[in-house]
Order: structure tokens, then C-alpha cells, then sequence
């Protein structure tokens, strides 16, 4: 199949659904999408079966600080110097890109990205959601070495590291980053389609347009959703509390919802770090990190960001299985509580959830 | 006569009716008038000055004092200020546009998304006469992306057909020396019109660069407003200076207007809740304007409009306009009652017609607080009006042939009108609760033609404030003489802080002093500083708002 301007919008809603309240603004990513799509033609989504083992996959995300990406947007050649970079290097092209995470912007902008390259967009990615960190991504979980980053910024530099390991690679490309402005788009763990089996989360394009689809038209938006995701209702509810501090380059918070209707005298605590990573209710854990919490609009059901979280809003909570891979030893102590200070141990949302 | 106290006019176009006010001495009401709102929305603004002018001559001149005397009362009005939906209508309806050259100094950067993406069609075909991103703009921390690319610039507008040009720059907020230049270039070489971001909007390239386009689209609405006023003010043998109401609550010069058009959309809202405001006396309220067919929650603080956070679309584009934080319900004295609830539908302006108590034969949420005790002022009487069996709920439970209809035959009109408060009354309080941010310590004033169906008592506030004048409190508010200035920018966290936050006060006055304030009475009236994250250099974003009376 290919992605065309009419998939845009359903990508867009599935990606901010999947950003768990974060991975930034989707929307002009997908001005972006659907300015490539009318320029350079329609985006083929492929599956990893059908790229042979060697074929080049280029894992591509921007970088850097929202209010910064929000003003001094990407310049539409980044990724053509990225992938000439890569092609340097390797002696042949990519054969498609793939977006390091599907949550929030850095899931539409690919669709941009791999039509201004003329290239297949993988229906894969490194995260099946969103994570604040570079090192939180599928491909440092299956235990590939991070010795590759390659970066674009927006006058054209480009600068290919070679780090030791993945703690260098981030120290790296954020200084990088910054002296390019506070904005630039990198490229990390370039992969063959053969290592990358088992190393990224497959059909996530898909499943992001398929979310996005269920709701539209949908006679009961909130349930259609639930259906979809296979997700659990937490609560249903008005937003009463939003505690929001900026700390080490972070938002971190707690937003309290107290049912409404059929949840009346319930009350829901999310902790936040700009994606939404624990529930608790009564003092009990509902669901955590790696699982997916997202907070939608009760009547429509469009996700709302941590950063749009304000008091009175009727919302409701939903959470639901993240993939295998992040359950493994390995992707919780990458991306499990304790990965983010919380002093849990992981315990999957179907089983906190089971009795109620 | 000269020793006489100054009046003032206030005038606000909604989409019912147009209302106009006199404002004497110490912003007393003298005379107060509504007429509807007419199409071309001139006619209607015309007709209201009109009627006021006559309630004013009524009161205040025994009729033998029009004769030689320059128009007795009439000759005081010093200042007349006008709130209009001319430029929101002009963009809704795609009519009266310029043809405006659209330029972004950011290239290499920002290509991936060009200007006016996202925008519906026609309105882009009307207003774009070419688009283009040329070398310029700037880094978050000052630094140039590189130099403004000129000869570009030159390129481009040689091969356009413009009334007027809009640059937007990126971060300009911050650094607008790019955005100047070219303002020098267009206006030396080229004699256009230029809308300047950094004017307009704040960070958010996009949103600001549609807000920038808009204006420079707006030029011959806003003159031709103010064309219009000023010719009607000479008609009338007004030596008033005029003033148009902008989107914060305060008014800007007609000069200032020229040049700020976009500014104008919104100031209905804003008129409101600094009229209700000024009547009431009380600065820190929730505002609750209910008009025919829907009612407007917003909320004061210090006596200015709260304002959103969130993004504002106008006519389908995104835009990161200030605007005040409003929400609106389907509700309003129109609105039809039936046993399912209470509209959304709404009679509107032919409820003077149609509803029960003035002889119509449908049940309007009027209606229903008029039999359940809420009249408006002065219309006591009303009650008396309305069918034995409506307001008899146990005679029409036994009868219910007896009387008008409603909802599925089961209910009697009674009980469905007795229904309707209560669904009306649990909207308002839903409502008000979402705007009070969990205060209720403030109270709520009750604003607009509608007001009276509101309950006396609303849980979450200290108190329901009913002002004298309420029905025209939205011309009251354009009529209080505040004028104001903002600045939106990044700074450095550092040393340079203090510094560069008194720059930004003594910029945002000045801004408020082109608008027409008083440079002797300016204040800052709002300081808001935002720490960014992930940048190497610590920095704070900046809001600040000057206000002041206008300048004599």
C-alpha cells in the first residue's frame, strides 16, 4: 500500500494517540506530509519482508527543542543530505527510512521526509510509542551498537559521530545539536533489513492510521478507540489538578481527574515527564511505563498533550499493552519505572487491571 | 456649553443587533440604543448612532435647544469607539481582500513547509498574489541564519501584482532587524503596504505568518471602515475623534487600525467582559454574556479579558492571535425549549414574534424563566403573559389538552419548561466551573440581553452581580478609554536579564503610546515569563502588556 494526503490526517490523530501525551505537535508535520505527497507523489509503505536482508533502512527524527521547532521549522533538503551521507558511507543509497518514533511529530514528518527522498517508508518504528530519550528506542534494546549518528541541521552542515557507545552518542549529537540551533535532524542506527528483524516495532504506520480511522465518523468516538487499541478505561472524568514544573530540560507533573457519571467519587492521578508514565488510583498502581496512558477528549476523543492538560477539561484515560520487546529484562531497564526514578516494579497493565 | 463634561460613544456590531451607548461623566450611561445588525454592517452601525443620538437629544435638550446652538449635547461627544465585525465578515465571506505578496526570510530553513499551507483554497486564492521564502531570519539566540537575502526579495516582488506585502522572519520576535530592512526596501522601492510579523504575532512561525497575511489582506476593509466612520461622524456634525476595539479589550486609533486591522477580530467578546467590568465595578469576576442564541463565558483579571492559551482559527487558518479566553454554549433567551432539553436551536432575532409571552406559539428558554420567576428589569408583567397552562402545572397535568404543546405528548408544557431551568441551570454552572479554574471566591456578572435566565445563585461563585445596563454592556465596553501595547520575545536567563525585561516594558509602552494611550499614564499591566528547556544557553520567554488611558 502508500500513504497519501487523505491517510494524513488519520496518521496525525494515531500519532498524537500513540505519543502518550508526548512527541511534540503533530501538526506541521503533517502540513509537511501533505506538501511532500502533492510534490513528489504518494509514500509506498513496506513491510520488512518485502526489503532484501541488505537493503538500507535509515531511522530519521528530529531533534532538539519544541519552541524552537515550532519557530525555525525543518528545511525540506535535511533528509537528502542525511541520506547522501549515508550512501558516503555505506556505497549505496537507503533503501527506505523509518521513523525512530511513531508518538507525536516524529511520526507524520517521515511520510515528508521519505517523499522528498522517493523513497519507501518502513511500516515500522523504534519506539511503538513515545520516550524522552535518544537511548529509548527498540533498536538499543535488541542490543545493536550505537556507533552511528548522522545529523543534518538546517543550513546544510552535516555531521556523521562515531561514538563508543550509546552514552556518548547522546552526549554527541546534543552538542551538536545545540550549537546547530537547538534543532536538527539525525539519523541513528542505520540498519540492514536483516538486522533490523526483531530489532523495530513492526506495523505501527499501519496501526497509527488505523487509530487515527476508528474515530473518524465513529457514533461513539471514546469506545470506538478502546476497541481499537485494545485499551482499558481508567477513568472518565473532569481534569481538577495540573501540577507542571520545567526540570532538567523536562516537563514533570502530576494531573489528577475525578470521575464523573458512572466513575463519580473515583479519583485518577497521572504522573507525568512529558509522556504520561504512571496511573494510580486509591494509591494503587493502575498502569505504567513501558504501557501506553494516553488522556483523550471525552466526546471526540482526540488525544490531549501533557503541555494542553488544563483544569475542567472532561477527559478520560485510557491505557494498554506496550509491545513485547520493552517487557523483556532489557527494554525495562531501558524504558521500565525505575528508567524514569519511580520505584515500582513493572507489572503489566491487563493484570492491575483484571479486577476492575 | 464648554464647561459641560466630555461624552463618549460606544458602538459594538454583533451578530443580532448592534448596540450603542453614551457614556457621561465618571462612564455613567446617558443614552443607550440597540438596532439589528444589517448585512453590509454599516447600515446597522449608522442606525444605532443614530438612535442614540436622538435618545440622547431627548434627554439631555429641551427640543428648543437644537436650533443655533452646533447640535447642543451632540457637540460634546469627544471620542466614539467602534467594535466591528467588518474584518472577520470580510474574511469569513472572502470579500474586499488585497492581493497580498507573501515573504518569509528563513530559507534554507522552513521550506518543508511553505506559507499559507493548510490554508482552504478560496481563501487562498483571494488573498495570495505569490508566495516566497528568501535567505534571512535569525537562530533562538540572536545569531543570523544568514544575511536577508535583498536581491531576492527584488526578484520576487518584480514578478507580483501586490496591494500589500507581508514579512514574517524567523524569530523575529526575538530579532527583528530582517523584517525592517525589507520594510525599507518595499516601501522606498516599491510604495505597498507592508504587514511586519514581529508586529502582529508571537513565536509559532506559521500561525504568526497566517496572522501577518491576514492584516496585509485587511488594509482596504480597515480603510474603508474607517472611511466610513469618519464620513458618518462629519454627516452627523461630530467633531468626535474615533477609536476602533481590539481583540484585548482596549482600542487603537484609526490610524493605528490602518495599520493593525487584524486586531479588531475578537473585540466583541472583549467589549463584553470589560463592560461588564466597568458597570459592575468588580475586576476579578467570571463574565457570563447570554445573547439570543448562545451565551459567552470569559473571565476577568485586574479587570482585563483571561487569554487563551490555545491556538485561534479565523476563517480556517491558524493563527497565534491573542484572543480572550472564551467558551460559548448553545444557549441563549431564544433557544427552543422542547422535552428534550433546551436547543441547540434558537429563534434568534424573531423571538419577538414566536415565543410564548409575546403571543408566538413556541416555547423559548424565555419562556421558561419567565415562568419559573426570571424576568429581565422592568418586565415584571411578563409573567401575566404567559398561558394559564403553562404556568399551572398541576391544572395541565390534569388537563393536558388544555394549551400549547411540547416534547413527545406525555409531558405537559409546564413541566417541560420546568424541565428546561433545570437543564439551562446545570449548563451554566458545567460551564462556569470550567472557566473558574476551581476559584470560588469570585464572582460571576451577569451580562447581555439574556441575562435575566440566569438563577440568582450559581454554585462555584461568591455571587451573581446583575448591572444596571447589562443588555448593552459590550457598547459599554468599547466606549472605556484604555489603549495598550504588547511585546512577545526571548531573552537570555543571565545577567542581562533585568536589562533586557526593562527594554521589553519600555518597548511594550511605546507600543501602547502608538495606539493612542497617554504616555503620561501608561502601566504595565501584565509580565509573564515562561523558562524554554533543551537550549545551551538558559533563556525566558517574555509576554508584557502595557495599558493606558487615551491621550486627549
Amino acid at each position: 500500500m502508500s500513504i497519501d494526503e487523505s491517510d494524513i490526517p488519520a496518521l496525525a490523530r494515531g500519532c498524537a494517540i500513540l505519543g502518550t501525551g508526548g512527541g511534540g505537535d503533530v501538526r506541521a508535520g503533517s502540513l509537511a506530509a501533505v506538501r511532500a505527497i502533492r510534490a513528489y507523489g504518494e509514500v509506498p509503505l513496506v513491510d520488512l519482508a518485502d526489503l532484501p536482508g541488505d537493503a538500507l533502512v535509515v531511522p530519521l527524527s528530529g531533534i532538539g527543542a519544541p519552541t524552537v521547532g515550532h519557530e525555525m521549522i525543518h528545511g525540506e533538503d535535511e533528509p537528502k543530505r542525511v541520506a547522501e551521507e549515508v550512501e558516503r558511507l555505506f556505497g549505496r543509497p537507503p533503501s527506505a527510512i523509518m521513523s525512530s518514533e511513531i508518538g507525536g511529530s516524529n511520526g507524520v514528518a517521515p511520510v515528508a521526509w521519505a517523499a522528498r527522498l522517493g523513497v519507501p517508508l518502513l511500516d515500522a518504528d523504534g519506539m511503538g510509542r513515545a520516550f524522552p530519550e535518544v537511548q529509548m528506542v527498540s533498536m538499543y534494546v535488541a542490543g545493536l551498537p550505537a556507533d552511528l549518528v548522522i545529523m543534518s541541521d538546517i543550513v546544510g552542515n552535516v555531521v556523521t559521530i562515531r561514538p563508543i557507545d550509546g552514552l556518548w552518542s547522546e552526549r554527541l549529537a546534543r552538542a551538536v545539536c545545540v550549537a546547530a540551533g537547538s534543532h536538527a535532524l539525525m539519523a541513528d542506527y542505520v540498519l540492514t533489513a536483516g538486522r533490523a528483524r526483531g530489532a523495530v516495532i513492526e506495523g505501527t504506520v499501519t496501526r497509527a492510521i488505523g487509530i487515527g480511522r476508528a474515530t473518524e465518523g465513529a457514533v461513539d468516538p471514546l469506545g470506538a478507540l478502546r476497541d481499537r487499541l485494545g485499551a482499558v478505561r481508567l477513568i472518565t472524568g473532569k481534569l481538577t489538578d495540573v501540577d507542571r514544573r520545567t526540570t532538567g530540560g523536562f516537563v514533570r507533573g502530576t494531573a489528577t481527574i475525578e470521575g464523573t457519571g458512572d466513575d463519580r467519587g473515583r479519583r485518577l492521578t497521572v504522573e507525568l515527564q512529558n509522556e504520561n508514565l504512571i496511573a494510580v488510583e486509591d494509591g494503587a498502581v493502575r498502569a505504567m511505563v513501558p504501557d501506553l496512558i494516553t488522556v483523550v477528549d471525552t466526546e471526540t476523543a482526540a488525544a490531549v498533550q501533557t503541555e494542553s492538560l488544563r483544569y475542567g477539561q472532561r477527559v478520560s484515560v485510557l491505557a494498554w499493552p506496550c509491545d513485547p520487546l520493552w517487557r523483556t529484562p532489557k527494554g525495562l531497564e531501558t524504558a521500565g519505572p525505575r528508567a524514569f526514578g519511580y520505584d515500582h516494579d513493572y507489572v503489566p497493565v491487563e493484570e492491575l487491571t483484571a479486577h476492575g | 456649553m464648554a464647561d459641560l463634561p466630555e461624552l463618549g460613544i460606544g458602538i459594538d456590531v454583533g451578530g443580532t443587533n448592534t448596540d450603542a451607548v453614551v457614556l457621561g461623566p465618571g462612564g455613567r450611561v446617558v443614552a443607550k440604543a440597540k438596532r439589528p445588525t444589517t448585512p453590509d454592517v454599516t447600515g446597522g452601525l449608522r442606525a444605532a448612532m443614530d438612535a442614540v443620538l436622538a435618545e440622547l437629544e431627548g434627554a439631555e435638550d429641551p427640543p428648543a435647544a437644537r436650533d443655533g446652538q452646533g447640535g447642543g449635547a451632540r457637540s460634546r461627544v469627544a471620542r466614539i469607539m467602534l467594535g466591528t465585525t467588518h474584518a472577520t465578515n470580510a474574511i469569513l465571506e472572502r470579500r474586499n481582500l488585497g492581493r497580498v505578496a507573501v515573504l518569509r526570510l528563513g530559507a534554507p530553513a522552513t521550506t518543508a513547509v511553505p506559507p499559507l499551507s493548510g490554508w482552504p483554497n478560496d481563501l487562498r486564492a483571494a488573498v495570495s498574489a505569490g508566495e516566497a521564502i528568501v535567505p534571512g531570519g535569525h537562530y533562538v539566540d540572536g545569531r543570523e541564519i544568514g544575511a536577508p537575502g535583498l536581491g531576492a526579495v527584488r526578484r520576487f516582488l518584480d514578478g507580483v501584482r501586490a496591494d500589500a506585502v507581508a514579512v514574517t522572519s524567523v524569530f523575529s520576535p526575538a530579532s527583528d532587524e530582517h523584517e525592517r530592512l525589507v520594510a525599507e526596501l518595499v516601501t522606498s522601492e516599491y510604495g505597498l503596504p507592508v504587514s511586519l510579523s514581529h508586529e502582529i504575532g508571537t513565536l509559532g512561525l506559521l500561525e504568526r505568518e497566517n496572522a501577518t497575511v491576514l492584516n496585509a489582506a485587511l488594509y482596504g476593509v480597515a480603510a474603508h471602515v474607517t472611511g466610513a466612520l469618519t464620513a458618518a461622524l462629519a454627516e452627523r456634525g461630530l467633531g468626535a475623534r474615533p477609536y476602533l476595539a481590539q481583540n484585548d479589550g482596549t482600542l487603537m486609533t484609526v490610524e493605528h487600525a490602518e495599520r493593525m486591522p487584524v486586531a479588531t477580530i475578537g473585540s466583541g467578546p472583549a467589549n463584553s467582559l470589560r463592560g461588564a467590568a466597568h458597570l459592575s465595578g468588580v475586576t476579578d469576576a467570571v463574565v457570563v454574556d447570554v445573547g439570543g442564541t448562545s451565551t459567552d463565558l470569559g473571565v476577568l483579571t485586574g479587570g482585563f479579558p483571561r487569554e487563551s492559551a490555545a491556538a485561534v482559527e479565523i476563517g480556517g487558518v491558524l493563527t497565534n492571535f491573542r484572543m480572550p479566553d472564551i467558551l460559548a454554549i448553545a444557549l441563549g433567551g431564544g433557544s427552543v425549549v422542547r422535552g428534550g432539553g433546551v436547543g441547540p436551536d434558537s429563534v434568534g432575532y424573531r423571538i419577538a414574534g414566536e415565543a410564548l409571552v409575546f403571543g408566538g406559539d413556541t416555547a423559548t428558554m424565555t419562556d421558561a424563566a419567565v415562568a419559573a420567576g426570571r424576568t429581565p428589569p422592568g418586565s415584571a408583567g411578563w409573567r401575566g403573559r404567559l398561558p394559564e397552562s403553562v404556568l399551572a402545572r398541576q391544572a395541565a397535568r390534569s388537563g393536558p389538552e388544555k394549551g400549547p404543546r411540547a416534547g413527545d405528548g406525555r409531558e405537559t408544557i409546564a413541566d417541560v419548561l420546568a424541565r428546561a431551568v433545570l437543564v439551562a441551570d446545570e449548563m451554566v454552572v458545567d460551564a462556569v466551573d470550567r472557566m473558574t479554574l476551581g476559584r470560588t471566591d469570585r464572582p460571576l456578572v451577569a451580562v447581555g440581553g439574556g441575562a435575566f435566565i440566569l438563577p440568582g445563585r450559581i454554585p462555584g461563585v461568591s455571587g451573581v452581580i446583575r448591572p444596571e445596563h447589562a443588555e448593552v454592556a459590550n457598547a459599554v465596553g468599547a466606549a472605556i478609554a484604555l489603549a495598550s501595547g504588547r511585546v512577545d520575545t526571548i531573552l537570555p536567563a543571565g545577567d542581562s536579564r533585568p536589562k533586557a525585561i526593562e527594554r521589553a516594558k519600555e518597548e511594550a509602552a511605546a507600543r501602547a503610546v502608538a495606539a493612542g494611550a497617554d504616555p503620561s499614564g501608561v502601566e504595565i499591566v501584565d509580565l509573564l515569563e515562561v523558562p524554554l528547556s533543551y537550549l545551551s544557553e538558559p533563556a525566558v520567554r517574555v509576554h508584557v502588556k502595557a495599558a493606558g488611558p487615551l491621550a486627549r
